[in-house]
């Protein structure tokens, strides 16, 4: 009996696996989502976000150039292992590329994107010297990196002491991963030329105890704290600066440090607190009344239906848009709407984003404009800085978006880049 | 009728001692490992490769290197995620600084490493027993995956504090790195099991594993009666480390390819080998694997099934896959505490019976 139904079970697990998935599609667009976990107050509107824009552009256009967009979600938890599972579950029905937001995932999949020819599209995150195209072939960090973040910070740093902050004490609290761990050589090689103190503070996953780090920070008084965070470990620390009454106007957040989510539990606490972005907020923009009207209205929100507008929602609509117009660019430059794998990389390499084309989509002055090439595949780099007002609930920028400093970057991205090509054996170049 | 031992003579001692003495079991093991060897390789694909076998394949080995310390030798460990690292990052090291030995020997290396530093902090286990030690090994855990995030050495001084495995090859064929076939990581991970389960099997029925088992049912009359216990306490820790050691090489280096310690050898990793052993069946070697199969797969199953099959949304997925996995576990744990590999022998004992019971 027990092996009748032993043998039995394992006849339908291996039918269940078999049937993995939904048949390949047309336009395959994976989104590796985390709604669970301890990180998912940022994984939900990013993905709702991401998931609405193409739905939007199927419910309109009938996808994209008259294909339509097949949107296969896969619940990472942000967890690699997990990231890898979703990535092999989906890279055989044809995915187009990879945004799986995160910087570790995105670890794991530089070398497997890369000898599966998938591109992978990490926004903000990942490795910043991917922005080397010549060697990382595949990968994509356009519009902004890490480390243009960082510089950025210090940037509104410096404009804050009119550009001399030798002297000052400039914590960095981080995410004690490989995300977190990105922008201390860009701090340390800026400490070296402005002459301020870094002071690096690692909070381990997932980022509920930060009381010893806070307390330091109490101690040692840093003019400015720069902090790397995500998920819960954002809350924690904005919610722990207001309570050892950290002044707001000297706490800076990269753009993944900056949602409503974030910033709503500290409550008038928070008010005034900073967050890098490289893309506008809010929801005055025209896109919003096609949203609802073909979206929202039409019950086929993803999620929950209640992030629009949100920071992190407009992120990921605006991954989405990237994603959508490389691919519109690989169809016009290959003369034809179903694109492969390969078409889609030459698209993202070709990407220029124009006002008009922004305007065009319902989305104007919504970022920088900006253009790829092959030999940078990372954009301009340019960002902004945003406030938090805690009355009015909402973020406002109150910079214009600046330029990160490319003299210190570059050589930066140059060692980083050409160190993973030796070690890697590839031969940089175009083709 | 099928599953019996009557008439299954044994004439030598040799063949009283053999693993598998029923003729029907052998057979069986026979059936699977030629299956496994000869026909798996080339049907495997990607997908279930990576999402299916090698995970499998590598927590069974982890699981039978703690089966050997917790279940034959009582000892309570909570530092199986830590001694991963230890495998893991005595791998990388080892890969970077002598790129032309072979990956079969950095990854045999990697495990007598991992021995060594199990030894070292299996000594407390000579003072304090049951959830003292438990805390101890805990903390073995702890201390060192803040060592490989702390120490710029262990990772080669890398910008992101990640370790990522380069390219190496066994007969000219890649075994780590994008470039590897499935069947090639595959087969690899499977040999190791086969010799992990081998050796575990053979010492567990020998002098060394009837010691561990005195140690674990009653110290005291174990130490009466000429076992001594610094050996027997210090042998399991070596061996379960030994085998803890391989198993985290082959997740760092073959299976996922980069690595960052928190993440991936986290706590969560000494809770989930443990209840893969508790699920198995403690003390049992078939156990190890059944409780990794059961651990490995059925996520995926269910995964497969919610959001494949029925179409429900992911993170509505994701929560009933923890319930049911939960209560699955609740529910196994009260109906056989013993684990899968009890249910297994009373289905044989119920077999040998069968179709006559009375």
């Amino acid at each position: 009996m027990a092996t009748r139904k032993l043998k039995a079970a394992g006849a339908a697990l291996v039918a269940a696996c078999l049937t993995a998935g939904p048949a390949a599609a047309d336009l395959v667009f994976p989104d590796l989502s985390y709604r669970t976990g301890p990180y998912a107050a940022n994984g939900i509107p990013f993905s709702d976000g991401y998931q609405d824009y193409l739905t939007l552009l199927n419910e309109r256009d009938g996808g994209i150039g008259g294909v339509p967009i097949n949107i296969l979600e896969c619940e990472t938890g942000y967890n690699t292992e997990k990231g890898v599972e979703c990535y092999e579950a989906t890279k055989g029905e044809g995915a187009l590329i990879y945004q799986p937001l995160s910087t570790g995932i995105t670890y794991q999949l530089i070398p497997k994107a890369t000898a599966d020819g998938i591109p992978v599209h990490s926004m903000g995150y990942g490795r910043t010297s991917a922005k080397n195209g010549e060697v990382f072939r595949w990968i994509f960090n356009y519009p902004a990196n890490y480390w243009d973040g960082a510089s950025h910070a210090i940037n509104h740093i410096l404009a804050q002491n009119d550009g001399d902050i030798s002297g000052k004490k400039i914590a960095l609290v981080y995410h004690n991963s490989a995300y977190g761990k990105e922008p201390i050589r860009t701090l340390e090689e800026l400490a070296a030329k402005h002459g301020y103190e870094l002071l690096l503070l690692p909070v381990d996953h997932p980022g509920q105890e930060q009381k010893s780090q806070w307390l330091q920070i109490r101690r040692e008084r840093p003019d400015n704290v720069i902090m790397w965070g995500w998920g819960v470990m954002n809350q924690v620390a904005i919610q722990e600066a207001v309570n050892i009454r950290y002044p707001m106007e000297n706490f800076i957040g990269i753009w993944w440090s900056g949602s409503e989510n974030d910033v709503l539990p500290a409550g008038d606490g928070a008010d005034g607190y900073k967050a890098l972005t490289f893309h506008n907020l809010g929801m005055d923009y025209p896109i919003y009344d096609d949203l609802k009207q073909y979206v929202v209205d039409a019950g086929k929100a993803a999620g929950a239906g209640d992030q629009l507008g949100t920071a992190l929602y407009s992120r990921g609509m605006y991954a989405a848009m990237l994603a959508a117009e490389a691919a519109r660019t690989a169809q016009e430059i290959h003369g034809t709407p179903d694109i492969t794998p390969a078409m889609m990389r030459d698209g993202m390499e070709a990407l220029e984003i124009t006002e008009e084309k922004m305007a065009a989509l319902g989305l104007p002055n919504f970022g920088p404009t900006f253009k790829v090439t092959c030999g940078n595949h990372g954009g301009d780099g340019l960002g902004a800085m945003a406030q938090w007002d805690a009355a009015a609930g909402t973020w406002s920028l109150i910079s214009d978006y600046g330029p990160a400093d490319e003299e210190v970057l570059n050589p930066l991205i140059e060692a980083d880049s050409m160190a993973y090509a030796e070690e890697n054996g590839i031969t940089p170049g175009c083709e | 009728m099928l599953y019996r031992e009557a008439g299954d003579f044994k004439t030598s001692y040799r063949e009283d001692g053999q693993s598998f003495p029923i003729r029907f079991d052998r057979i069986a093991v026979q059936v699977t490992l030629a299956v496994a060897l000869l026909v798996v390789p080339f049907v495997i694909n990607d997908y279930w490769a990576n999402a299916v076998a090698l995970p499998f394949l590598i927590y069974a080995i982890a699981a039978i290197g703690l089966n050997i310390l917790v279940g034959f030798c009582g000892q309570v460990s909570l530092g199986t995620g830590g001694f991963m690292a230890v495998g893991a990052y005595a791998t990388y090291k080892l890969m970077t600084a002598f790129p032309e030995v072979s990956i079969i020997v950095h990854v045999l290396l990697a495990g007598g490493i991992t021995a060594g530093v199990g030894v070292l902090f299996g000594l407390p286990s000579l003072r304090i027993k049951g959830f003292y030690l438990a805390v101890a090994t805990l903390a073995a855990q702890f201390f060192l995956v803040w060592l490989f995030n702390r120490v710029p050495w262990f990772y080669n001084y890398s910008a992101s504090g990640q370790i990522s495995a380069p390219e190496r090859t066994v007969l000219g064929q890649a075994v780590t790195g994008p470039n590897a076939e499935a069947w090639v990581t595959y087969l690899f991970c499977l040999l190791f099991l086969i010799f992990a389960a081998v050796v575990a099997r053979n010492l567990t029925r020998g002098t060394m594993g009837r010691s561990w088992m005195g140690i674990r049912d009653m110290d005291i009359a174990a130490e009466i009666i000429g076992v001594n216990p610094l050996s027997a306490k210090l042998s399991a820790f070596a061996v379960s480390s030994f085998f803890i050691g391989i198993a985290g090489a082959l997740f760092f280096a073959v299976y996922l390819g980069a690595v960052e310690v928190g993440e991936a050898f986290g706590i969560n990793k000494s809770f989930l080998v443990l209840f893969m052993i508790i699920i198995g069946g403690l003390g049992r070697i078939a156990g190890s694997l059944m409780g990794a199969a059961f651990l490995v797969l059925l996520p995926v199953l269910l995964k497969n099934v919610l959001v494949g099959g029925l179409g429900w949304p992911t993170d509505l997925a994701a929560h009933l896959e923890f319930m049911i996995v939960g209560g699955l576990i609740v529910t196994f744990l009260v109906a056989e505490p013993h684990g899968l590999a009890q249910l297994w022998r009373v289905g044989k004992e119920k077999l040998r019976l069968w179709p006559f019971p009375h």
